[in-house]
C-alpha cells in the first residue's frame, strides 16, 4: 500500500504489485490508487443510472413481446381499447397523456415564471419567504389528496364557474364544445397545473438567483428599466428555466392519481376539452391488478414501454429546443 | 374510506403486530396464506381476527389484491387459498396444476345510484332501461321509458351523466354479466368483464370515485357495491326482476337471488346468480369465493385450512350482515359443506 500511495511507484516490478500500479495509472492521471477507487467507484454509481434504465427497457420490452408481435405497430395506431374482446389499442392514451400534460404546461409555466420572478426579482424579504414556503408546501402534498379535492372542489367550480363561460365565448373553438360535467381533459390538465407549478416555480427560483448581479447592474446601467433587466435575467437563464419546464413535464406525464380522479377515465380522442380522456399512467395503475389474461396484462406492458418512449421523446426535444435556443442566444451576443 | 374499511385495517394492522409479537413463539405453528378479491376483504378480516382468537396456534393472513391477483396466485401455488368475485373460467381452471374448488362464503350486490334533483321516491328501472341508460341509448332523464316505471316522479328534461368504474373490478363484472343477459344488444356490443369498454360516461376510480362522481355532477346516474351504498346512505334505485317485481336492494333480497338461482347451480358452485328467477330476488347480485386445491400437498396445513373455511360458512356468516354481506342460503351451506369434505391430503379426508 505505502509503494502504491506513493507518487511515483516502481511499475516495472513484478506481481500484484506491478499490475496495481499499471492499473492505478491506467485510471487516474496521477497513478494514485485512492484516486483510481475514487474514479471506479464513481464511474460505477453513474454505470448504475445506465443500467437501470437498460434493464427497465428490457424488462418491459420482454414481458410485452406477446401483444408486440399480436399487434404490431396498429398497438401504437389503434383507438380501441376492449379488453373482453382482447382488441388493445395504445393511441387515445398517447392523446390523453400527451394533450393534458400541454394544458399543465400552458397553465403552469407562465404562472411559475411570475412567481420565480416576483420572489427573486421584486419581493421584499419578509414576503419572500413565506410565499416559497407555501409554494413548495404545494409540491409536497399526496397526489391522492389532490385527486379528492380535484373531485369535491375543483371539478364541481370549473363544472359551474369555468366551463360553461369558456363554452358560452369560446364556444365557437372545437375545444370548447360538448355536455359540461366538470369531469374531463380540461380538469385533468388544471389539476396538473397546480401540481407541477411549484416544481417548475423553485427551480426556475433558483436559476434567476444564480444569474449573476454583474448582469443585472451591467443593464441598468445602460439605462435599461427593471422589466428590460428582468429580460435580460430570463434570457440569461433560458436554459435552465427549460429545464425546470422539462421536469415539470415529467411530472405531469407520469402523475397517475390525482388525473385519474377528474379525467374521467374513458379511451377516446374528443377534440372537446370538456370530454373525458384516459392517460398512459392511469390506465395501467386502473386495470393491472384485475388483468388475468395474457395478452392483456401484455398490452398493459406495453402501455408502461409506450409510456416511457413518450417521455423519453418529450425530454429529447425539449433537450433540442435548448440547444437550438441557447446557440442562437451566444451566436446574437 | 368507509367505516367498515378503517376498522378492517386497524384488524390488518393489529393481527400483524400480533404476528410479529409471536413469531418467536411455538414451533407448531401453522401458518396459512391467502389473497384476492377486494369485495370480502373487511369481512375475512373479521373472521381472521375472531378464529384467530379461538386458534391460538393457526395464523392465517390474507392480502387483498383483485380477484385477477387471487386467481393468478392460486393458480402458481403462492397463496394457500385464493379468493374471487366471479368463477374462474374453465380455461383459468385447466392451467392450474390440480383441481381448485369454488367455495361461495357471502354474497354481495350492485346497486344503481343517482343524482336528480327532485325526485323523493326511489327510481324504479326496468332491465332493458337500465342497459339502454348504460348503452347510451336513452339519453334523457324524461325518455318515456323511464317515465313509464315511473309515473309519479317529475323527471326533467336533462341530459343523463354515465358513471362506472375505470378500475378493474369484481363489481363492473357483475353489473356487465347482468345487462348482458337481460340486453342481447349489450352483449353482442360490450359484453361482461371486469374493465369492459363503456360505451358512454366517465370513469370514478374505485366505488368511492364512482360516488364521487355521481354527488358532485347532478342528473348522473351510476353503479356501486350494496356495502358501500348503504354505509354512504346513497339513494339507491329499484330493479324489476325476472318475475316481474320492483325489487329494493337489501341483504334478504339478495340472499333470495342465491335461493331463486339453486335449481341451475352447477356441482361445482360455479354459477352466475345475476336476473336470478326468485320473485323477490334483487336481480344484480353475486356470490365471492375463496379456491382452494382439492389435493393439499400438507396435511397440517390442509386441515387447517378445511377446518377455517368450514368455520367461516357456519359461525363466520353471524359476522355476515353486520358488514353489510348477504349470508349464504341454507341450502348452498349444504352443498359447500360437501365441497369442503372433499379436500384431501395425500388421498386422506381431512374432516
Amino acid at each position: 500500500m505505502v509503494a502504491s500511495l506513493s507518487p511515483h511507484p516502481k511499475g516495472e516490478g513484478k506481481g500484484s504489485r506491478g499490475i496495481i500500479s499499471a492499473l492505478s495509472r491506467r485510471l487516474s492521471p496521477t497513478g494514485n490508487t485512492g484516486d483510481a477507487i475514487f474514479r471506479t467507484a464513481l464511474f460505477s454509481v453513474a454505470l448504475l443510472v445506465v443500467l437501470i434504465v437498460a434493464g427497465m427497457i428490457v424488462a418491459l420490452a420482454s414481458h410485452s413481446t406477446q401483444s408486440i408481435r399480436q399487434f404490431g405497430f396498429s398497438f401504437l395506431t389503434g383507438r380501441e381499447w376492449d379488453p373482453i374482446k382482447g382488441q388493445f389499442g395504445a393511441l387515445a392514451f398517447v392523446y390523453g397523456t400527451i394533450v393534458s400534460s400541454l394544458i399543465a404546461l400552458l397553465i403552469s409555466v407562465p404562472l411559475s415564471l411570475g412567481i420565480a420572478i416576483f420572489l427573486v426579482e421584486q419581493a421584499p424579504r419578509y414576503l419572500a419567504r413565506p410565499i416559497t414556503f407555501l409554494v413548495e408546501l404545494l409540491a409536497a402534498i399526496p397526489s391522492v389528496v389532490y385527486g379528492l379535492w380535484g373531485i369535491f372542489v375543483l371539478a364541481p367550480f370549473l363544472r359551474v364557474h369555468v366551463e360553461p363561460h369558456l363554452a358560452r365565448w369560446f364556444g365557437w373553438v372545437p375545444l370548447f364544445q360538448g355536455p359540461i360535467t366538470g369531469i374531463g381533459l380540461l380538469t385533468g390538465g388544471v389539476i396538473l397545473a397546480i401540481m407541477v407549478t411549484p416544481i417548475i416555480s423553485a427551480v426556475v427560483r433558483d436559476v434567476l438567483a444564480a444569474v449573476p448581479n454583474t448582469q443585472r447592474e451591467a443593464a441598468l446601467a445602460l439605462g435599461a428599466t427593471k422589466w428590460e433587466t428582468t429580460f435580460v435575467v430570463l434570457v440569461n437563464g433560458a436554459p435552465g428555466i427549460t429545464g425546470a419546464v422539462i421536469l415539470g413535464l415529467g411530472r405531469a406525464i407520469g402523475e397517475t392519481m390525482a388525473v385519474t380522479m377528474v379525467i374521467g377515465n374513458r379511451p377516446q380522442i374528443s377534440a372537446s376539452l370538456f370530454q373525458p380522456s384516459y392517460t398512459l399512467a392511469s390506465v395501467i395503475a386502473n386495470e393491472f391488478t384485475e388483468a388475468t389474461a395474457d395478452i392483456y396484462l401484455s398490452s398493459l406492458i406495453e402501455l408502461g414501454l409506450i409510456l416511457f418512449l413518450v417521455t423519453f421523446v418529450v425530454n429529447a426535444i425539449a433537450r433540442l429546443m435548448v440547444w437550438r435556443v441557447t446557440r442562437r442566444t451566444a451566436g446574437a451576443m | 374510506m368507509s367505516f367498515s374499511k378503517i376498522t378492517a385495517l386497524i384488524l390488518v394492522a393489529t393481527f400483524s403486530i400480533a404476528l410479529t409479537a409471536c413469531s418467536g413463539g411455538s414451533s407448531n405453528e401453522i401458518r396459512l396464506q391467502g389473497a384476492g378479491a377486494t369485495f370480502p376483504n373487511p369481512l375475512y378480516q373479521k373472521w381472521l381476527s375472531e378464529y384467530g382468537k379461538a386458534h391460538a396456534n393457526i395464523k392465517i393472513d390474507y392480502q387483498s389484491i383483485g380477484s385477477g391477483g387471487g386467481i393468478k396466485q392460486i393458480q402458481a401455488r403462492t397463496v394457500d387459498f385464493g379468493a374471487s368475485d366471479s368463477p374462474m373460467k374453465d380455461e383459468d381452471l385447466k392451467a392450474a396444476p390440480g383441481e381448485i374448488l369454488h367455495i361461495p362464503t357471502v354474497l354481495g350486490a350492485v346497486v344503481i345510484t343517482y343524482n336528480l334533483n327532485g325526485v323523493s321516491q326511489p327510481l324504479r328501472f326496468s332491465p332493458d332501461v337500465v342497459a339502454d341508460i348504460f348503452l347510451g341509448k336513452i339519453k334523457k332523464w324524461n325518455d318515456a321509458r323511464i317515465k313509464a316505471d315511473n309515473a309519479n316522479a317529475t323527471l326533467p328534461d336533462l341530459d343523463i351523466t354515465v358513471a362506472h368504474r375505470s378500475d378493474g373490478s369484481g363489481t363492473s363484472a357483475v353489473f356487465t354479466d347482468y345487462l348482458s343477459k337481460v340486453s342481447a344488444e349489450w352483449k353482442e356490443k360490450v359484453g361482461a368483464g371486469t374493465s369492459p369498454n363503456w360505451p358512454v360516461g366517465i370513469g370514478g376510480k374505485g366505488n368511492e370515485g364512482v360516488t364521487g362522481q355521481v354527488k358532485q355532477t347532478p342528473n348522473t346516474i351510476g353503479y356501486v357495491e350494496l356495502a358501500y351504498a348503504a354505509q354512504n346512505k346513497l339513494p339507491v334505485a329499484l330493479i324489476k326482476n325476472k318475475s316481474g317485481n320492483f325489487i329494493e336492494p337489501t341483504i334478504d333480497a339478495v340472499t333470495a337471488a342465491a335461493a331463486g338461482a339453486l335449481a341451475t347451480t352447477p356441482d361445482d358452485l360455479r354459477v352466475s346468480i345475476t336476473d336470478s328467477a326468485g320473485a323477490t330476488a334483487y336481480p344484480i347480485s353475486s356470490y365471492t369465493y375463496i379456491l382452494a386445491y382439492k389435493n393439499q400437498s400438507d396435511e397440517a396445513k390442509g386441515k387447517a385450512l378445511v377446518d377455517f373455511i368450514w368455520w367461516g360458512i357456519h359461525d363466520g356468516e353471524s359476522f355476515a350482515k353486520d358488514l353489510l354481506y348477504a349470508p349464504l342460503p341454507a341450502e348452498i351451506v349444504k352443498r359447500a359443506e360437501t365441497k369442503i369434505n372433499s379436500i384431501t391430503a395425500n388421498g386422506k379426508a381431512l374432516r
